[in-house]
Order: C-alpha cells, then sequence, then structure tokens
C-alpha cells in the first residue's frame, strides 16, 4: 500500500474551494455555528465578485462583529455603538464613486443606533446595511436584544421577555421597509447550504443596486443564531430558529426595486 | 486685498468654511449658531466647490459623520453650541482615539443643560481637559473678533491635518452674533481625490492596489498595545504644547497687573485695561489664542518679569483660572473673575475686579 | 473719534438694520465698526436693541455699559438706558408711545416725530431712516454720500430702488429733529 501524504494531496488541480482573499487569514473570534463568519464572507465574496477591492470602504459596529476589521481586507472604520449608518453617509457622499457598506448588529441597529439607521434609511444613502439579527446582545454576554422575541430568556429578561413590561420585539426591518429612501429590503439567512446560497445573491443585488447608483437604501437582515448567548448546541440553535425566529421574522424580500413585495 | 464686508461671526465662519477647500459640513440647527448652515445652504457650495452640507438628525450624528468624512482625509467640519457640542463628546473621544483630522466649532451658549442662549465661555473645560472619555486632548482656538472667526478657519485645518487630530474653534455667543468688518482668504482650493490619497496614506479611501487596507479604530483589547496608543497620544500633544502655542499681549511689556482673557472677554478687558491705565494702573492683556495649549510659559515669563497679579476672566465661574495658577505656581496673586449663565461682565465691572481682588488694601 | 451708541426699541421697527447702516457707512469711511445685537426670542414686537461702535482705531469692547449716544424708541428702552448715557453724551427719542420722559440734566436731549413722519410719508418702514437722519443731523460722524454708500451693501439688490425713499427718509428726519435740553 502506498503511502499518500497531504502534499499529493494539496495541488491546482485538486482544489474545489477556496477562501476569498478578502477574508484575512486572522482565525475568526466567532463561536463555531454562528452566522457572523458566513455574512463576513459573503459579503467579501461579492465585494471580490465585483471586483471592487479597492474602492470599498467598511464600517464596523459595536458588539460581537466590533473586530470586523480584522477580517475582512478591505478599507475600514471602526465606528461608535449604532452610529455607523452616519460614518457610511458622510464617506459615501464625499467618494460618491467608492462602495461603501456597514455590517451591524440588532442592539447597534436597532437599539442605539435607530436614529442613525432610520434618517440615513430615510435620506436615502447610497450605502448597503448588512444587519444581523440574533435576538440577543452576544458580545456582553446575552442580554436582551429590541429584537429578542417574547418569551425568550436572557440574561436581563430570566424569566422571558415580557412584552408588558420590556416592550415587544422591534421587526426594523419592515419599518424601514416602509421609507421611501429605502431601495432594496429582504431578510435573508445563512444556516443551511440553501439559505447561504439565497443570501448570497442578497447580498450582491444589493451591492449592484449601489454600482448601478440605486436612488436608495439596501438594508439585508441576516437572521442567525446565537447558540452560545441562547445556551443551546449550535444545530438545536438552529432548529429553534427556524421553530421561532423565522415565524416573527419570516425569511425573503420585503421591498425589491423600490417597491414593496405584495 | 479683498473686499472689506460687514457680516456676523457665524456668517464670516460659514464663507471662510467654503473658501477653506472644506469638503463636507454636517451639522445641526442650535442657536446661537444657526446662521453657519443656513449660510452654507444659501450660499450652495455644492454647485461651485463640489462642498457638501449636510443637515444631520443630530449632533450625535453630524460628529459621526466627520467621523467618518474625516477618516477617509477629507475636510470636514461641523459647527454647534453648546448643549450639542455636549451630544458630541463620544464622537470627539473616537475622533481623537482614531487620530482623526477634522473641525469642530462651538458658539458657546450659557449652561449648564438647555441653559439660555447667551453668550458664554463656560465650555472651556470641557474644550480644553476632553469632554468625553479617555485621555485625550483638542487642539483649541479661540477668536475674539468676526475677522478671527474667519482666520482660524484655515489655521485650525491646517492644525488638524498636521498633528492628525480634532481641532476646536471655541467662539460664544458675542462673537457670533455681532457683526464687524472682515477681509477673507483668498479661497483654498478642495483637494482633488488623487491629492487626497496621495497625502494622507492613512486615509480609508479604497485599499490601494497591491497594498495593505487601512484601518481606522480607536479599539486595541490588548492593554500593553493600548498603553504604547496612549503614550503616543501623549507623545504628540507634548510636540504640541512646545511647538503651537499662539497669544496676544497687550501692553504687558510693563504691567504689573495682567488680565488674562480670550474670546469677547477679551475684548471687553481691553477695554478694562484703558480704563485701568487712565487710572494710572499698569494693566497688561494677556490673550490666549490657544486654549490648549495653553501659554504656560508666557505666564512664567510674566511673572519672572515682576507682575504682581493675574485676573483671569471668563464668563464663567473660574474654568480657565485653573491654568493660570498652575502656570503662576503659587507666586503672586492669581483671581477669577466673571460674570454666569449669559450675562456678559462689562469693562467696568472688570476694571474693578482688578483694583478690589488683585491690588487690594 | 470713538462713537459708541446704543440703538433701542421695538423689534419689528428697524433697529438692527438702523444699527447696520449706521455700521456699513463706517466702513465706507475707512472707521472700525462694530455692531453688537440684543439677541434672543424677542423677535417682533419684543424689545431689541444694539450696540454699534465706529472709531478710528481698532475697537476693545463691543459690549458697553455707558455710551455716547442712546437712541430710544420706546418707555422700555427709556427705562433700561437713560441712564447708561455718559454724562455730555447725547439721547435722542421717539415721543411717541414714551409716557416717562427723560429727567437727566447732564446731557444733551433731542427728539424726532419718526412714528409720525413715516406715517405722512405714507410708509411705516421708513420710520428707521428718519430717526438715521435725525442723529446724524445731531452727530454728523458719518457723510450722507456714505450712508448711501452704506445702504447699497446692506441692502439686497432687489430693493436698491427703495434708496431714494431711505434718503428722503433721512433728509426730513435731518429737518424734523427737535432740541430739548442742550447742556
Amino acid at each position: 500500500m502506498s503511502e499518500i501524504s497531504i502534499k499529493d494531496i494539496i495541488k491546482p488541480e485538486n482544489l474545489v474551494y477556496q477562501k476569498t482573499k478578502l477574508m484575512t487569514d486572522k482565525p475568526l473570534s466567532y463561536c463555531p455555528g454562528c452566522g457572523h463568519g458566513t455574512t463576513h464572507r459573503l459579503v467579501m465574496e461579492v465585494i471580490e465578485e465585483l471586483g471592487k477591492e479597492n474602492d470599498t470602504i467598511g464600517v464596523a459596529p459595536v458588539g460581537c462583529s466590533v473586530l470586523a476589521y480584522e477580517f475582512m481586507n478591505v478599507d475600514m472604520q471602526e465606528a461608535a455603538h449604532g452610529r455607523a449608518p452616519a460614518l457610511a453617509t458622510a464617506i459615501k457622499r464625499l467618494w460618491p464613486d467608492k462602495v461603501v457598506f456597514t455590517y451591524q448588529g440588532d442592539g447597534d441597529l436597532a437599539a442605539i443606533g435607530t436614529a442613525e439607521t432610520i434618517h440615513a434609511c430615510n435620506r436615502g444613502e447610497k450605502i448597503v446595511i448588512v444587519f444581523i439579527n440574533n435576538g440577543i446582545y452576544g458580545m456582553t454576554g446575552g442580554q436582551m436584544a429590541p429584537t429578542t422575541l417574547e418569551g425568550m430568556k436572557t440574561s436581563t429578561t430570566p424569566y422571558g421577555r415580557d412584552a408588558a413590561l420590556m416592550g415587544h420585539p422591534l421587526k426594523i426591518t419592515e419599518l424601514v421597509a416602509q421609507l421611501p429612501g429605502t431601495y432594496y429590503v429582504t431578510r435573508q439567512s445563512v444556516h443551511t447550504p440553501s439559505a447561504v446560497r439565497k443570501a448570497k445573491r442578497a447580498i450582491k443585488k444589493a451591492f449592484q443596486n449601489q454600482l448601478n447608483d440605486a436612488p436608495g437604501l439596501s438594508f439585508i437582515e441576516v437572521v442567525s443564531n446565537c447558540n452560545s448567548g441562547w445556551k443551546m448546541t449550535p444545530v438545536d440553535a438552529n432548529h429553534w430558529m427556524e421553530e421561532n425566529m423565522f415565524p416573527f421574522y419570516p425569511i425573503g424580500d420585503i421591498k425589491v426595486d423600490g417597491e414593496l413585495v405584495k | 486685498m479683498g473686499e472689506l464686508k460687514l457680516m456676523k461671526g457665524n456668517e464670516a465662519l460659514a464663507e471662510a468654511i467654503i473658501r477653506a477647500g472644506t469638503d463636507g459640513y454636517f451639522g445641526y440647527p442650535i442657536t446661537p449658531q444657526s446662521e453657519v448652515m443656513e449660510y452654507l445652504t444659501a450660499a450652495k457650495p455644492w454647485e461651485t466647490t463640489g462642498m457638501v452640507v449636510l443637515q444631520a438628525e443630530s449632533e450625535v450624528a453630524s460628529i459621526n459623520m466627520l467621523y467618518g468624512g474625516g477618516g477617509t482625509g477629507k475636510k470636514v467640519v461641523t459647527s454647534s453650541s453648546s448643549p450639542g457640542i455636549s451630544l458630541m463628546q463620544e464622537g470627539l473621544s473616537y475622533i481623537a482615539g482614531a487620530e482623526i483630522p477634522i473641525l469642530i466649532v462651538n458658539v458657546v451658549r450659557g449652561g449648564p443643560g438647555l441653559g439660555d442662549i447667551q453668550p458664554a465661555q463656560s465650555d472651556y473645560f470641557q474644550a480644553t481637559k476632553g469632554g468625553g472619555h479617555g485621555d485625550y486632548r483638542l487642539i483649541v482656538l479661540a477668536p475674539s473678533s468676526v475677522q478671527e472667526m474667519s482666520d482660524f478657519v484655515p489655521m485650525a485645518y491646517d492644525l488638524a491635518f498636521k498633528y492628525r487630530m480634532p481641532a476646536m474653534i471655541l467662539s460664544d455667543g458675542a462673537i457670533g452674533q455681532m457683526m464687524e468688518k472682515v477681509e477673507f482668504f483668498e479661497p483654498i482650493p478642495r483637494l482633488t481625490d488623487e491629492e487626497v490619497k496621495a497625502r494622507y496614506p492613512w486615509a480609508t479611501n479604497g485599499k490601494p492596489k497591491g497594498g495593505e487596507r487601512r484601518i481606522l479604530t480607536s479599539l486595541d483589547l490588548d492593554p500593553s498595545k493600548m498603553e504604547q496608543h496612549n503614550y503616543d497620544l501623549q507623545a504628540k500633544y507634548r510636540k504640541i504644547e512646545e511647538n503651537e502655542v499662539r497669544f496676544e499681549q497687550i501692553q504687558c511689556d510693563d504691567a504689573e497687573y495682567v488680565i488674562v482673557a480670550y474670546g469677547s472677554s477679551a475684548r471687553i478687558s481691553l477695554k478694562s485695561v484703558k480704563l485701568l491705565r487712565e487710572k494710572g494702573i499698569k494693566a497688561g492683556l494677556l490673550r490666549p489664542i490657544t486654549l490648549w495649549p495653553f501659554p504656560t510659559k508666557k505666564i512664567d515669563a510674566l511673572v519672572k518679569q515682576g507682575v504682581k497679579g493675574f485676573l483671569s476672566v471668563e464668563m464663567s465661574a473660574g474654568q480657565m483660572v485653573e491654568d493660570v495658577r498652575l502656570a503662576v505656581n503659587g507666586r503672586v496673586k492669581v483671581e477669577h473673575y466673571g460674570r454666569l449663565g449669559g450675562i456678559i461682565h462689562s469693562p467696568e465691572e472688570v476694571a474693578e475686579a482688578l483694583e478690589q481682588k488683585i491690588i487690594g488694601e | 473719534m470713538t462713537e459708541e451708541i446704543i440703538i433701542a426699541g421695538f423689534g419689528g421697527q428697524g433697529v438692527l438694520s438702523m444699527g447696520k447702516i449706521l455700521a456699513y457707512s463706517g466702513i465706507m469711511q475707512d472707521q472700525e465698526v462694530s455692531w453688537m445685537p440684543s439677541y434672543g426670542p424677542e423677535m417682533r414686537g419684543g424689545t431689541a436693541n444694539v450696540t454699534v461702535i465706529l472709531s478710528d482705531e481698532r475697537i476693545s469692547s463691543p459690549i458697553l455699559r455707558a455710551y455716547d449716544t442712546a437712541i430710544i424708541l420706546n418707555q422700555q428702552s427709556m427705562d433700561k438706558f437713560e441712564e447708561t448715557v455718559k454724562s455730555g453724551g447725547t439721547l435722542l427719542y421717539d415721543p411717541n408711545g414714551i409716557t416717562r420722559f427723560p429727567s437727566r440734566k447732564d446731557i444733551n436731549i433731542y427728539k424726532v416725530e419718526g412714528a409720525k413722519k413715516a406715517a405722512e410719508m405714507g410708509n411705516t418702514k421708513t420710520f428707521n431712516m428718519i430717526v438715521l437722519g435725525a442723529y446724524l443731523k445731531i452727530k454728523p460722524i458719518v457723510k450722507l454720500e456714505n450712508v448711501v454708500k452704506g445702504l447699497k451693501k446692506s441692502l439686497p439688490e432687489r430693493h436698491h430702488k427703495l434708496i431714494p425713499l431711505n434718503e428722503d427718509a433721512i433728509n426730513l428726519g435731518m429737518k424734523s429733529v427737535e432740541t430739548v435740553q442742550k447742556i
């Protein structure tokens, strides 16, 4: 029996997959099973495929993806909590030929940064917002997010979210879709291979809108699990997400080419 | 020599913003400086120089627009008044931490809280000691005339870009609302995108082909790296203290008593010096133009020259007086005089205060 | 020469624009000028005042407690500013609406029926120029030709057709001023 070493296998003709060069080699700091890593990769793949590596400026949030700039190999700026759409507004207006995006979580985008989100959308800033909704504050240890479902347990809703006491989960994506300044609004997930493919198509469409100077902002929500925050295994978390998150946050396009989807 | 115009300080500031080759103004209306954005939107510079003017949804958003825009190497500015500047402190701290050059103008009004809309100088601590979190500084320029509301705009930009940090013009409602004649500098063309890229290699405006990506952040979770970053910032600040102190001295050469005052208080005190000299009292005026870096060495020199006492005149409960005291270091008398909450002291009150508090018995 | 003036009355009387025209006139004859308004929520109908300084030298304080001249156009301003006129200084007022007349003995006092004359001219907006004319008759600190130049500078182009009317008003003010007390 002849010995086959790994060196014999690593050959260009055997290559079936490689990560985009727009992801750095730094190991991702995200928990296994979390949607952030996949979504990072999709955004970077799209930028590479569109040939915009040297013309893209990204804005990172505060939250789990605060270090997104460590992984995304394009020019990046860190924002204060919630303020990414304000930074992106100025960057795009001062460099209208560049591709500008923000990458934000639910606490960042839908709680502390609500004003910046709504007004960037309402002004129709020609940027892309990628929004990860996992219904919890992951980085600070699993506190209630604006998108936490009713009854859902977090470290600040230990008996479950009671809407009468803590307010209702916020469908910010449906909300921004109502604004005339948004051009494309969609909700996706990245928990199965087919979902990943659909999410990538949506992300690509959003960036293409910007390249085509479409009259408005493109907004992509990605519903993700937060298995460590939800205190579940990654697989259980995905099942729980399908059973509980998707009915409240249904997957699919909400607004396409400036028209609400009926 | 250009044409002389009669203008409000706020209007002169707005005109100077256009002339200084500004790429973007982002602001939110607040009295007593709303004329700035009104002037800019009426002038429509986007049709002439290509400058962007945007009314943001809040001061929080405007300062973060400066964070983003300044991070790309463009010349960006905002203006506001005290309560709005308080809202900007978060953004300023990030901007200082990420070492981004921007210009911010505070036309100060009475506080605390919503206070009133009359002139005050009670934001000195916030401006010079850092109103946001962390060890950082702003370069702070204090105009005392409408002419300086114009002249300090290009000067502040130069300093901000030279040291990659925020610069502030600390004015007040009196300088903003009064009209004087002003002669503008020749317009400075905006830099092209290519010039911006060539001059500011740190700026995030698209990764250079074949080069490394740029990251602008104030974050480093490794405390040893964050300590080093702080040392670097402090080294930069020491260099600025060494090289960028600006002040004006009037009749200080033979002065026995010196009033230290900036902005509109300096104008008022200039008259007080005249009133005191008429009475045979050898008074002088030291007007700090940079509030940070503060003219500490000049005050030290005045003490050594034989000045017997200093009166810090500010429309505040006594903020700059602390820096005067540090410079004097107990060698001679230092006192404060100033009206509060938007009331402006008169030249006579200031002269009287010097006689009572400094010359005394 | 330094002339420190307070002009005080109701908002809507043209107090601020009168000060502005005076300041512009000063610039036209190479003087240093400052114009410092009271500002705030007092719009039309509230009290408004402006400090104007014309000088051959650098102007120190734009904010003053004592004035060479006070031009007083309502009772509230009389109550507030009569006492601020420097001894030997000048007070000019319009008696319309004044119930308590000035009582100082150490200042020169003049009056002009500005409101009445403006009504006679058929245009109440000429009121402030009538008062300005009266002031310039008492203190010819700026030449009339420089006032006209100042008007051109401070009025938008579309209002330049009103300049002759304003000149007439200034001339009428010069003729209408009456001496109340000369020390």
